[in-house]
């Protein structure tokens, strides 16, 4: 009974002693949600059991998932960054505007890529440096970067990138097999090394933990955070690639609204968002979650807006039951 | 304390007024009085808004929900006036305020009783309650002329040369400034995002101060999507859209401390003030309103810096177990 009760009252919670046992179970809860999410599907629409249908679902969540993986880093460290959408904004914008001046699918990419690492780093010098909160500076540089956007772009659009560059968003390594879905894995592999098998990764779990007591036990803490802003940076470059690539054009309003679908992947995968906790699998399979329950509402054709309730739902509902769960079994108890 | 605030003030209206000698240096119509009315009437929504924010800010939340409640309490209260246009004016604000506060409390009470952090919550509040403007609306419009004309003249009825959602707002600031210095719950707000800590030993309860911040803002959200769609006499999904980070915006220029506490009625006024002159500025002195998300951006930015620049010359590591209470007991 009381290990029963340790088990729900962590699961939110911060990690302590047997709290990675809870970790794995709550991986397996959400399994356990994605594949019945699954069955449901494959019962709802009879579209959804094809190879080419589930191939083009994965883009509901490839590029989302490539930033979430850096951003589960961030909250884990005690930080956000709400940015990440308006980042997109930019480097695509960027990358359009490189267009117009015949740039071709390398340099397009490199463009993509540096203006995302240098918007991280413009994040990070305000947060790491000047040591602001970061809430509040991502929230001034989602308006700024989207904002630059506008300014060059205006209600225009940039069309006509190279066929070359349609490869990343576009393009099939083998059979439905995605180029984005190689990336996906790519990513998260690398992630997956660097938060749950380096020193790197250890120093970001002590900062979202205790800042001080990481700082005092030699730990770079502003270094380290540093480190992370320009990694979401240099994602949200990534997926600006893999987006404007995929959509074949740039408008300033590219991926509105992302940071909010970034942050509930990164949620609902068990990252605490207070920071501390957290693992690179949980946000694989709540990536794979999200894709497919957007995926199943959009074959039983449920507008997108509707689809944002569910996703603000599933945000809530995901911190708040075990919450609840909690608050009941401890009301048992006494 | 108490010497720091209005300084920080000064210096806001002070940019307040360089910006508008600039544009009057140019454009001498923009500070007639008539056009000055205006823009303070289109400033207005965004005023009432930054109060309820202020009072969230203060106890260490946020409230990224306001836009979409005043969205989704517009929509209501325009399909109300569709289904009963005999409904008179002062039940649809109530029914608005209501709705508003329901809502607000819901975010409140997550935050309360739950501790889900408050980011978080209004986050995915701000999606349902977009998402369900949708739904009651079937994502059509409510026009004009399906109004009621009693509906739409409300906010724009003249009284003492100023249009009523001016007065709106005028006797939301005096509320406010009465509120937070006059009353318990005013101190309680403080307290509470001074230290919350200390706020506990002094019989204050940190999580119903917080939900009734929520309710607050709520309240005042649903008031102004009222307001808001009978002013522009048209209710649709996407009214307000991106409003939340205005508002927000307004709060941390105006010197609101995100981290709780630190704040004045002045400050959110100003702040939204400041924004209202800008935007109502950009066209007058042509430049394209697509600088506009820009130019807040950057002004958070510079606000939230200069902020805590005025904060760390206090010694604020070493000193912040005593200083905050001081703080809170300003």
């Amino acid at each position: 009974m009381t290990d029963t009760r340790l088990q729900t009252r962590h699961v939110p919670d911060r990690l302590q002693g047997r709290a990675y046992r809870t970790f794995r179970s709550w991986e397996a809860l959400l399994l356990a949600v994605a594949v019945a999410i699954f069955i449901v599907n494959s019962f709802a629409s009879p579209y959804f059991l094809s190879a080419w249908n589930l191939s083009d679902a994965t883009f509901n969540f490839t590029e989302k998932a490539m930033i979430a993986f850096a951003m589960a880093l961030l909250i884990i460290s005690g930080e956000i960054d709400l940015s990440v959408a308006s980042i997109i904004a930019l480097a695509s914008t960027a990358m359009g505007l490189a267009l117009q001046y015949a740039a071709g699918t390398p340099e397009l990419v490199i463009i993509g890529l540096t203006v995302g690492l240098l918007c991280g780093a413009f994040n990070a010098v305000f947060v790491t440096i000047l040591g602001l909160p970061s809430i509040v500076v991502t929230i001034g540089t989602m308006s700024l970067f989207r904002g630059i956007s506008f300014i060059i772009l205006g209600d225009d659009a940039f069309r006509g990138y190279p066929a070359s560059f349609s490869w990343f968003g576009q393009g099939y390594i083998y059979w439905v097999f995605t180029v984005e879905m190689l990336l996906f894995l790519i990513i998260a592999i690398i992630y997956f090394v660097l938060l749950h098998k380096t020193n790197f990764g250890r120093a970001v779990y002590a900062i979202g933990n205790n800042p001080t007591g990481a700082l005092f036990s030699g730990i770079r803490v502003q270094r380290v955070k540093f480190i992370l802003f320009l990694l979401t940076g240099l994602m949200s470059g990534v997926a600006a690639v893999c987006l404007t690539s995929r959509l074949g054009s740039t408008r300033p309003s590219i991926a509105t609204g992302m940071e909010l679908e970034v942050v509930t992947m990164v949620v609902l995968g068990g990252v605490n968002i207070l920071g501390g906790s957290g693992s690179i699998p949980g946000v694989v399979i709540a990536a794979f979650v999200m894709g497919l329950v957007t995926f199943g509402l959009g074959l039983l054709n449920v507008p997108g807006i509707v689809m944002s309730i569910f996703i603000g739902l599933l945000l809530i509902g995901v911190i708040a039951l075990p919450r609840l769960w909690t608050m009941a079994a401890a009301r048992r108890v006494t | 304390m108490t010497r720091l605030i209005p300084v920080r003030e000064t210096i806001l209206a002070a940019a307040i007024l360089v910006l508008m000698i600039l544009i009057a240096w140019r454009f001498p119509g923009f500070v007639a009085p008539s056009n000055l009315a205006n823009v303070f009437n289109d400033t207005a929504p965004l005023i009432i808004l930054a109060l309820g924010q202020m009072v969230v800010i203060l106890t260490r939340c946020i409230d990224l929900s306001v836009a979409a409640n005043l969205a989704l309490t517009g929509m209501a209260v325009a399909m109300i006036n569709v289904a009963m246009p005999g409904l008179p004016i002062p039940v649809i604000i109530a029914i608005a305020i209501g709705l508003g506060a329901v809502m607000g409390a819901i975010n409140g009470l997550l935050v309360w009783k739950l501790a889900i952090p408050p980011i978080v919550v209004t986050l995915g509040t701000m999606t349902i309650y977009r998402g369900m403007i949708f739904l009651i609306s079937d994502g059509k419009w409510v026009n004009s002329h399906e109004m009621s004309p009693a509906f739409t003249a409300f906010p724009r009825a003249e009284f003492l040369g100023l249009p009523v959602l001016s007065w709106i707002a005028i006797a939301c600031v005096i509320g406010f400034a009465v509120m937070m210095s006059r009353t318990p719950l005013g101190r309680s707000v403080f307290a509470v995002g001074g230290n919350p800590h200390a706020a506990v030993y002094t019989g204050i309860n940190v999580g119903k101060t917080q939900f009734l911040a929520f309710v607050i803002s709520g309240a005042l959200a649903g008031l102004t999507g009222y307001l808001w769609v009978s002013r522009f006499a048209v209710a649709y999904v996407d009214i307000a859209g991106g409003f939340e980070l205005e508002v927000v915006a307004a709060c941390v220029i105006g010197g609101i401390s995100i981290a709780g506490g630190i704040g004045s009625v002045g400050g959110a006024v100003l702040g939204a003030i400041f924004l209202g002159v800008v935007k109502n500025a950009l066209p007058v002195v042509n430049i394209s309103p697509f600088w506009q998300l820009a130019i807040s951006g950057s002004a958070i930015l510079i606000a939230v810096a200069f902020n805590a620049r005025g904060g760390r010359t206090k010694g604020r590591i070493i000193l912040k177990s005593a200083e905050k209470p001081l703080e809170a007991a300003e």
